[in-house]
């Protein structure tokens, strides 16, 4: 698979200001085959690199590695937290947090988005306090946020939607901006109205761009998510993580934080993949263009 | 299907000006248009680039609030889009996210038609204007000539009392034109509805108008009000004929007389397009923290 492939596969809105052409990689003569060969080995190099500086306890000055566990050691932290009853309890925790932060996230994003996007009084009205708001990162919030709820919990997942609204709100914006006033005039004179025409012709033509919010947001959701439970949480992975820190379980870092990664990954490309099956009609256009 | 006969569809206008623009740029577009079309009357508006007629088009259907003047349908003022005016666009408007069959029946849908009547009748006009076959198919799997057939049958379904036409095959290649020329005047002989077709092709208007009106460059007036006598059933042989020379070479003096008028931007029949564009403030939309 080349690269341009790999890049259109992602979803962007027809507004999002994507770089320009996709760079064309000379082809590597004989194809995929070997284009895998080269990653599994590039891979098994950094690995190789990790247990050599890991198991020397290199020390290069600015950086030490002293304290750094080998690949080996987190395998078997690994596999011992897979086999631990706390695994499901901390993903759980996790997972909760960003359920219910990214939802709310997703809905007020998407709800006030619409609104912004179609509505002069409500873009007057709304996107002054919005404008204050959005230049403070969503960690920033953490020590007013457990001032303000008295649940740890709630205070956590407030975290995680201040992370994910912003860009769920700006794409939806710039999607809405972006419908064609044609479609719209088109829509009217077959006989659309009021909250029908936002169902059957904003919604949809807005759809590609916000899933590009939508995937932006899962991404900043799980940042937020890992800051807010090293500093107040009693379970999950950034919990973990942390917690594995101040145990001096240094492998246990390392788990967590591939974790993280491996979750990350997979609620974005869920979304990604959402989004896909959502607006077939786009990739359409896409590979026509 | 049996030919549907309209008794209504009568279209007047009297003395509409029409004025776009702030302040100094402020320009008057359409001054003193005065016409009437009766019910199932074909009217080609014939006129230079600019010269306003897309924009009295826009006007009757409903996109456009004039300066002054009255704009009748049937005796009744015209106030906003409404589905008796159906308005075709150069480019076609159809939506991006909705099949074949769905553009088509989304006129019955807006009033509320049961789904299986909406499919059958939806189903009935794709046949007529010779799609069957790609109902499923997405507009942009279409050519831009059966975008235009679609576009077509979409606002035939609602039984337009006045059909509203500007430049529809304008964007088309010259095969393609001729081709939907022809299956324009066969449709239209069975579904006959008054049609006001803007256009600023002579053979074009001469080929399927009852009456031509010349509009002079801007500020739009009607300078002539031709009858085309030509008999029906028309084929492009039509087309070499003495009369019809006649015809075209009246036309070709009425639009380029001798002075050299600086050509004029195409005016769009939703009126001034960039006063209508919101500002946007939150411009950068694909940020992370």
């Amino acid at each position: 698979m080349s690269l341009p492939d790999t890049l259109a596969a992602g979803l962007a809105g027809p507004a999002a200001p994507v770089s320009g052409q996709p760079r064309r990689l000379p082809r590597w003569p004989a194809g995929r085959l070997t284009a895998f060969a080269l990653g599994a080995l590039s891979l098994l190099a950094s690995l190789l690199l990790w247990h050599a500086l890991a198991t020397s306890r290199a020390h290069l000055g600015f950086i030490t590695f002293a304290h750094v566990p080998p690949p080996s050691e987190v395998l078997e932290a690994g596999i011992e937290l897979l086999s631990s009853p706390k695994l499901s309890l901390h993903v759980g925790h996790s997972l909760a947090r960003i359920g219910a932060g990214y939802l709310s996230a997703a809905l007020a994003g998407v709800g006030l988005g619409l609104l912004i996007g179609r509505f002069r009084w409500a873009a007057r009205a709304l996107l002054p306090p919005l404008e204050v708001l959005r230049p403070i990162p969503a960690v920033a919030w953490i020590p007013l946020a457990i001032l303000m709820f008295p649940s740890t919990e709630v205070s956590m997942m407030f975290i995680t939607f201040t992370g994910a609204i912003f860009p769920i709100l700006l794409n939806t914006i710039h999607g809405v901006e972006a419908v064609d006033p044609r479609l719209v005039a088109s829509a009217r004179s077959l006989g659309t109205r009021g909250p029908r025409l936002f169902a059957e012709v904003i919604l949809p033509s807005a759809a590609p761009g916000i899933f590009t919010g939508l995937s932006i947001g899962m991404g900043t959701c799980w940042f937020c998510l890992v800051s807010a439970e090293m500093i107040s949480g009693q379970f999950g992975i950034g919990y973990y993580t942390w917690e594995s820190y101040t145990l001096q379980n240094y492998a246990g870092i390392v788990v967590g934080m591939l974790f993280i990664g491996a979750f990350g990954m997979a609620s974005s490309a869920l979304v990604r993949w959402l989004g896909h099956f959502a607006t077939p009609w786009y990739r359409l256009q896409e590979k026509k263009a | 299907m049996t030919t549907v006969v309209h008794l209504r569809g009568r279209v007047d206008i009297q003395h509409l000006d029409i004025e776009f623009g702030q302040g100094t740029s402020r320009f008057k577009a359409v001054s003193d248009v005065s016409l009437a079309a009766s019910t199932g009357e074909f009217i080609c508006l014939l006129g230079p680039s600019g010269c306003g007629k897309s924009t009295v088009l826009g006007a009757l259907a409903g996109h456009i609030v004039p300066s002054a003047g009255r704009l009748l349908l049937d005796g009744e003022a015209i106030n906003g889009p409404h589905p008796d005016r159906g308005l075709v666009f150069q480019q076609h408007t159809l939506f991006p996210w909705k099949s074949v069959l769905d553009n088509v029946a989304f006129g019955l849908k807006m009033q509320g038609v049961p789904g299986p009547e909406r499919t059958w009748r939806a189903r009935e006009l794709i046949e007529l204007v010779g799609l069957k076959g790609f109902e499923r198919h997405y507009p942009s799997q279409l050519s831009g000539g059966m975008q235009q057939r679609v576009e077509i049958a979409r606002v035939l379904i609602n039984q337009p009392r006045v059909l509203l036409m500007d430049e529809p095959f304008g964007a088309l290649d010259a095969q393609t034109r001729l081709k939907m020329q022809q299956l324009l005047l066969d449709v239209w002989a069975r579904i006959r509805t008054t049609v006001l077709f803007v256009t600023h092709d002579i053979d074009e208007a001469l080929f399927l108008a009852d009456r031509i009106l010349v509009m002079s460059a801007r500020p739009g007036r009607i300078i002539d009000d031709i009858r085309v006598p030509f008999d029906r059933p028309r084929d492009a042989r039509l087309t070499t004929t003495h009369s019809f020379n006649t015809l075209k070479r009246r036309c070709l003096e009425l639009l380029h007389p001798d002075s050299g008028q600086p050509t004029l931007d195409r005016l769009s029949p939703l009126g001034d397009a960039t006063a209508t564009l919101p500002a946007l403030s939150m411009s950068d939309t694909r940020f992370a923290i």
